[in-house]
């Protein structure tokens, strides 16, 4: 398919319907769709798409939306849906039950305020409220990136050594509604990259089976333990899911994590999403002037990437972290994670954190810069510094 | 095909009728062991519909919102199921019946898909997604077992309370009336509504055969005594929901297309006085006989009206 010039929202609802599509001759695909800014034009592109076997239901309330994809995905459908902040939050229940249930459903997530206030802009604080959920989680940080990765999730999700879903996460505005130049997939790279979807375990009739009954303890723990082992699995599936794409497509979906100059920071920025293209920026133009700094943009959120990102750190002994979104009482959620892998094998680590562009806030390059003298100024690490707060 | 109308002599209230003698199997919706309460509606009501399922030649799938339906399947590894059930979130159990049924159309498959879900999953939480699976006229089956109480987590009023009713919740009783669900279902339009009592179980099976034979959304409502809730004697349930029926305080009626009427049986309006004596829900509380009976009468009046002006042919 030739580049076409497209909106993040463009992007993901065609990835969702090419993917979709691409199930046709097996049990065909469905979906429950419920508008809310900015994530609407998603569930409108799949609304109009001109489907060969695929049931797009639209429902009364986001926490439905994910029902219907549900009970799709248990008959055996390729099922989807995409959401946004309050949403998101709304339909939590069923975003938990869809990963209990191993349903390898894929989600478009645009990440959005969650309000209070009434903010529509971009904050991670909507899918980060999800992380500790059996869903694998993507930020991206282009259209492509999300045309891309929306294809990867359902390769990986519906992997029978992981049946989890997946989220592909996008920033409100800033990739939603941002044209850019995109290779869509055609239907048959799509038909190609993606095989029929099998579910083990979808109901059937000639061998009917209760799912979701009461379950003892030591049971119901054992499926835990079961979940934990396929996100261990991820991060291999993922290499591989990532290289027949590149065989398919000709082009590189890109990684767990993607690195700029880390083989010798001594100071490192870690991005996520579309301020990951802004800090690219900055410390490619740092690093031009002979500064010994880097970017570690990471893509893959959950299961989280601990080992690759330890390996990527191994040179430096200050780590920033761009945090955007806001965990009450304690500060941002990847500087968490953060610190955490780093626990008892890396104390002279200096983690920092900066909350930056919360609520939709810019984050441009001038703040990126603060950020690093900051950093790279620092003795010891505090708590975290809040960017771009009104006086 | 038996059809009981208001023109016709209605049988007996409470007339056995013709139930073929199934032998339960593991084969059966409902199987033996279940740890269901003696006397339980809902269970007598799963047999049913298992029966109805075998004899019609139709596979189920059941989705099953929180509700003693779903406590019913038992402890893993066993269930007391033989269907392939799904568990809902308690709001969830139309859309998710959605979805099973949008796919297997889309493969023009056969088989029910059936909601299983007590008052609380149909009157309260559940009533959004019901109410939007219905305006779809998404073609799944839906039935309500309700027991006027939040059984499952040990008697809370629910919106299908009656008044008078004492629960965990209203410890005086509840004041406010019990919501006219039927009458939201029917102004929702869709191809089949109808009321169920176990004591009618000829009427019952044949109102199940009928919504087998639908396309579109289907809505039933039975009403399942439950002694555990209700204060009652196990024996007595078949007998109190008989009553229900007879007194007018449950009609039992069908409705197409919200649009013809049918009522499936008179009442000889038996004085309700019994039903209310033999549960002690409503002990302590002072029912009042006569204006229940009035409220019983005036809305069988208008059920008689709707069904005289707008009959349902064939």
């Amino acid at each position: 398919m030739p580049v076409e010039v497209v909106t993040g929202n463009h992007a993901a609802g065609h990835a969702l319907s090419v993917a979709a599509e691409a199930n046709r001759d097996a049990r065909g695909a469905a979906c429950g769709i419920y508008p809310i800014t900015p994530q609407t034009e998603i569930v409108e592109y799949v609304a109009k798409y001109p489907f060969t076997k695929c049931r797009v239901v639209p429902v009364e309330s986001e926490h439905s939306a994910m029902g219907v994809s549900i009970g799709a995905s248990l008959a055996g459908a390729r099922a989807f849906t995409a959401s946004s902040s309050n949403g998101l939050a709304y339909m939590v229940e069923n975003i938990m039950v869809a990963g209990f249930y191993r349903l390898p459903i894929v989600m478009a997530a645009v990440n959005r305020t969650l309000g209070p206030p009434w903010n529509i802009w971009a904050d991670h604080g909507d899918t980060l409220m999800l992380r500790d959920f059996p869903w694998i989680q993507f930020y991206c940080e282009s259209n492509q990136e999300i045309m891309d990765t929306t294809l990867l999730a359902f390769r990986i999700a519906e992997d029978h050594r992981i049946l989890l879903p997946a989220l592909v996460a996008l920033d409100a505005f800033i990739l939603s509604h941002t044209q850019g130049e995109t290779d869509l997939a055609d239907q048959g790279q799509a038909d190609r990259y993606l095989p029929h979807l099998d579910l083990p375990h979808r109901m059937r009739h000639d061998d009917p089976k209760t799912l979701g009954g009461l379950m003892w303890p030591d049971v119901a723990a054992s499926l835990r333990l079961e979940i934990d082992e396929a996100m261990l699995r991820v991060p291999a599936v993922f290499e591989e899911a990532r290289a027949e794409f590149v065989e398919v497509f000709g082009r590189d979906p890109g990684g767990a994590l993607q690195t700029l100059g880390t083989e010798d920071a001594e100071t490192i920025l870690v991005a996520i999403g579309s301020i990951a293209t802004t800090t690219h920026e900055v410390v490619q133009a740092r690093r031009a002037a002979g500064e010994k700094v880097g970017l570690i943009k990471l893509k893959m959120f959950r299961p989280f990437p601990e080992e690759a990102f330890r390996d990527a750190c191994r040179t430096a002994s200050r780590v920033g972290v761009l945090d955007r979104n806001y965990a009450a009482g304690m500060g941002g959620v990847f500087w968490q994670d953060i610190r955490a892998a780093f626990q008892s094998t890396r104390n002279d680590l200096l983690i920092q954190d900066y909350l930056t562009g919360l609520c939709g806030g810019d984050v441009t390059p001038a703040m990126i810069d603060e950020v690093l003298s900051d950093l790279m100024a620092r003795e010891r690490a505090e708590r975290p510094v809040w960017m771009g707060i009104a006086a | 095909m038996t059809t009981e109308t208001a023109t016709r002599t209605p049988p007996s209230p409470g007339a056995l009728g013709e139930v073929p003698s199934i032998p339960c199997t593991e084969e059966c919706l409902l199987r033996p062991g279940n740890t269901n309460c003696g006397g339980c509606g809902m269970s007598v009501g799963l047999t049913m519909l298992g029966r109805a399922l075998e004899e019609a030649g139709e596979a189920c799938t059941l989705a099953i919102p929180a509700c003693c339906g779903a406590v019913t399947a038992g402890a893993f590894p066993t269930t007391s199921y033989g269907a392939p059930v799904v568990n809902t979130t308690f709001a969830s159990a139309a859309a998710v019946a959605s979805g099973l049924a949008c796919v297997r159309d889309l493969n023009e498959e056969r088989g029910q898909v059936i909601c299983w879900a007590g008052d609380g999953g149909t009157y309260d939480i559940g009533i959004a997604t019901l109410s939007a699976a219905a305006e779809r006229n998404d073609n799944i089956l839906y039935i309500c077992y309700d027991n006027e109480i939040y059984g499952n987590t040990g008697g809370q009023r629910s919106s299908a309370t009656p008044p008078g009713a004492r629960t965990s919740t209203t410890p005086s009783g509840k004041t406010e009336d019990k919501k006219d669900m039927m009458s939201i279902m029917v102004a929702h339009g869709i191809p089949y509504t109808a009321t169920l009592s176990i004591a009618h179980p000829v009427d019952f099976r044949r109102k199940l055969e009928t919504a087998f034979t639908i396309t579109g959304t289907r809505f039933l409502l039975m009403h399942s005594p439950c002694p555990t809730g209700w204060k009652s004697e196990p024996s007595d349930s078949v007998e109190l929901v008989r009553i229900a029926v007879s007194s007018g305080l449950f009609p039992l009626y069908e409705v197409w297309n919200g649009k013809t009427y049918r009522l499936n049986t008179l009442p000889d309006w038996t004085d309700p006085a019994e039903y209310f004596k033999r549960q002690r829900r409503f002990k302590d509380y002072e029912i009042d006989l006569d204006a229940t009976t009035r409220v019983c009468r005036e809305r069988f009046e208008r059920l008689a009206v709707l069904a005289e002006r707008f009959p349902h042919d064939g």
